[in-house]
């Protein structure tokens, strides 16, 4: 079995629809809708309208009808009309969540947006092992992500007997109080952020770069340009489309972090590296808790800029695959 | 020589796709990005930046040469690395590991905190829950996807484009805004007891992803009808198509999902945190979680035995896991 016939999914003209029975002409009648196989679509369809239904579009919903009311899901909920959005904007953590979320997604541009694009540049030059450098750059992607922080609390150990400290050590750097400090706290989830995610970026690159066309180096080659050139004029100018599509979804993705605040520092210290999520979270679950109709207005508020986001995406994803 | 009219039909064009642009959307540019790289590596295997001539100049050679040895040793010291040193953490008594964690076994290797991560901890007790958590959430995303891929694509009844909207417009909405009406339905279903610790509140919202079903069903538009027209001829209905047909065609489709699938469940945390929280149910990642203040050594052999199983995945399956990243990023990501 070769995944290769995956990618072969080459959309044509939408072909005919598979018919139970030649249509018909008389219409109308259960006897002639079932026989003409509409009985057989709604059981094939009955798992994705199950599913969709209680686990997407009624959550969904829900969400709206939530945001909208005092409930601690137990008792009867209250409509309470605006007073959760009103209460959100009142809330004296929320520029302090938004902040701390915009920080991260910042560092995590900042750290991983360069160098998984040199790392793949590099690699997509190799002649051989090609295969051993990608399982290299993606082995930290497999590690469940609990695995990777728990890990990484250890190697943060603001001790001078510290992994880090002790490593820096020795070209006399250090020690660094790491997590236990809030301005260092949040650089260092976002280099733990950075190493478990960084491989799958590198992959996506790669993939990207072999799809360039040769014809455009042997282009460049005839008008002498130099290796270096070539790669500024022809590479990266090729990869625009998927850059921006990783720099979009790194955006969203980081919009949402909660893994790494929640286990490194639970939002610590002093709140400063309390997301979004993670204030969601505590709202609806943790020590202020059952405040749930609060925590959906917040999450919906997030997510109508995440919708926008991907409604960028979207519109370019589409119209790149048009051109 | 009549047959040379006869041509084959027009393959299809890249760009091209009437209907649902939506759906055809992320999966078109994939599969541009695919065809072209196949076509350029047929024309030219290991054309790079970097063309053969450029590689016989020393100059070059020497440079990308020694740049690609200094990229290897990052990527041991910065990816291997970390793995390597929890593998040596497993085995190293607490003491050195708190006092000395970078020398290598100082009072020599201990099997101690192997024995007491998986007798006094029972690790695999929680390695068989998350085993359990990714089948179900297998199969319910496997059939969700394969059924509802074969309505939008194959059956297409009248209310096929409704459904199909309805399931991509899902995409647009982030996980964020799910997770407290899911708990709330979890907690208080519309029929029967709550689902809290019941594999099922894992298991059914797993099932729910938009992306499995476009993926699937742009495979299944692939499939050429000529073989449907046929199976129709001989009298098959379209559940012998189904299961006869289109399933066996579409394995490579079904492998790819099923890797998303086993790998989302087990890295999954927030979720099973809230729903599964006996012991008897919890997953690896929750109850590692659990475990972060007991004796490190422990520690360290629990996080080691959990990585073992999806790292031997990794390097079995690299081929499919690569293909997969890939295919995410142009997709999804």
């Amino acid at each position: 079995m070769t995944t290769d016939d995956v990618v072969t999914v080459a959309p044509g003209p939408k072909p005919a629809r598979f018919q139970v029975h030649e249509r018909s002409k008389q219409r109308g009648t259960p006897a002639t809708w079932v026989r003409r196989g509409g009985l057989t679509a709604l059981l094939f369809a009955l798992p994705i309208l199950f599913i969709f239904g209680v686990f997407s579009w009624w959550p969904i919903v829900s969400a709206f009808v939530m945001s909208l009311q005092k409930t601690n899901l137990t008792d009867a909920p209250v409509w309470v009309g605006l007073d959760n959005f009103r209460a959100v904007f009142a809330d004296p953590l929320l520029p302090t969540v938004i902040k701390n979320t915009a920080w991260f997604a910042v560092l995590a541009l900042i750290f991983g947006y360069p160098v998984p694009l040199i790392g793949a540049v590099l690699m997509s030059e190799l002649r051989r092992r090609k295969g051993l450098y990608s399982v290299l750059a993606y082995l930290p992607v497999v590690v469940p992500p609990v695995v990777a922080v728990l890990l990484w609390k250890f190697f943060y150990d603001p001790r001078p007997e510290g992994v880090f400290n002790t490593v820096l050590g020795w070209v006399g750097l250090g020690p660094y109080p790491w997590l236990a400090d809030s301005a260092w706290a949040m650089p260092s989830l976002v280099l733990e952020a950075t190493w478990a995610a960084a491989g799958g970026t590198v992959i996506i690159y790669l993939a990207a770069l072999i799809s360039v066309p040769a014809e455009l180096y042997d282009a460049a080659e005839v008008d002498g340009a130099s290796v270096l050139r070539k790669v500024w004029h022809v590479t990266i100018p090729q990869l625009r489309g998927v850059l921006f599509i990783t720099l979009i979804l790194q955006i969203i993705g980081t919009a949402q972090v909660f893994l790494e605040p929640f286990l490194f520092t639970n939002g610590g210290p002093n709140h400063a590296t309390e997301t979004i999520m993670l204030h969601v979270y505590n709202l609806a679950f943790a020590n202020l808790g059952n405040n749930f109709g609060q925590a959906t207005a917040l999450s919906l508020l997030l997510a109508a800029f995440l919708a926008v986001m991907s409604l960028v995406y979207f519109r370019l994803t589409r119209s790149w695959s048009q051109s | 020589m009549t047959t040379i009219d006869r041509d084959t039909p027009p393959p299809a064009l890249p760009g091209a796709m009437p209907g649902s642009a939506a759906a055809a959307a992320p999966s078109a540019s994939l599969a541009a990005i695919v065809r072209r790289r196949r076509r350029s590596t047929v024309d030219n295997p290991d054309r790079g930046a970097l063309s053969s001539a450029d590689w016989r100049r020393p100059s070059v050679k020497h440079t990308w040469r020694s740049m690609h040895f200094l990229l290897l040793v990052l990527l041991l010291v910065w990816c291997l690395g970390p793995l390597l040193l929890l593998g040596k953490f497993a085995f190293t008594p607490t003491q050195d590991i708190l006092t000395a964690p970078m020398a290598v076994f100082p009072n020599g290797p201990t099997m101690h905190n192997v024995d007491q991560a998986w007798n006094r901890y029972h690790i695999g007790q929680f390695f068989m829950n998350t085993v359990w958590f990714a089948l179900g959430a297998w199969f319910t995303q496997i059939l969700v996807a394969t059924t509802g891929g074969f309505v939008l694509s194959v059956l297409r009844p009248r209310w096929a484009k409704v459904l199909n909207w309805a399931v991509l417009a899902t995409l647009f909405v982030p996980a964020v805004v799910l997770l407290i009406p899911l708990y709330k339905i979890i907690v208080h279903p519309p029929v029967g007891d709550s689902l809290v610790n019941n594999f099922f509140a894992v298991w059914l919202p797993a099932g729910a992803s938009a992306f499995n079903v476009v993926l699937v069903a742009r495979f299944f538009d692939s499939l050429p009808r000529e073989i449907f027209e046929a199976a129709r001829v001989d009298g098959a209905g379209p559940f012998r198509l189904f299961w006869h047909i289109v399933l066996p065609m579409s394995k490579p489709i079904i492998g790819v999902v099923s890797v998303f699938a086993v790998i989302a469940s087990w890295k999954d945390f927030l979720w099973p945190f809230l729903v599964l929280k006996d012991d008897s149910v919890k997953p690896l990642s929750v109850y590692l979680q659990s475990m972060a203040n007991v004796d490190k050594g422990t520690l360290m052999a629990a996080l080691a035995i959990s990585t073992l199983i999806p790292i031997t995945m990794f390097l079995v399956f690299q081929r499919m896991f690569l293909r997969g990243a890939g295919l995410g990023g142009a997709v999804k990501g």
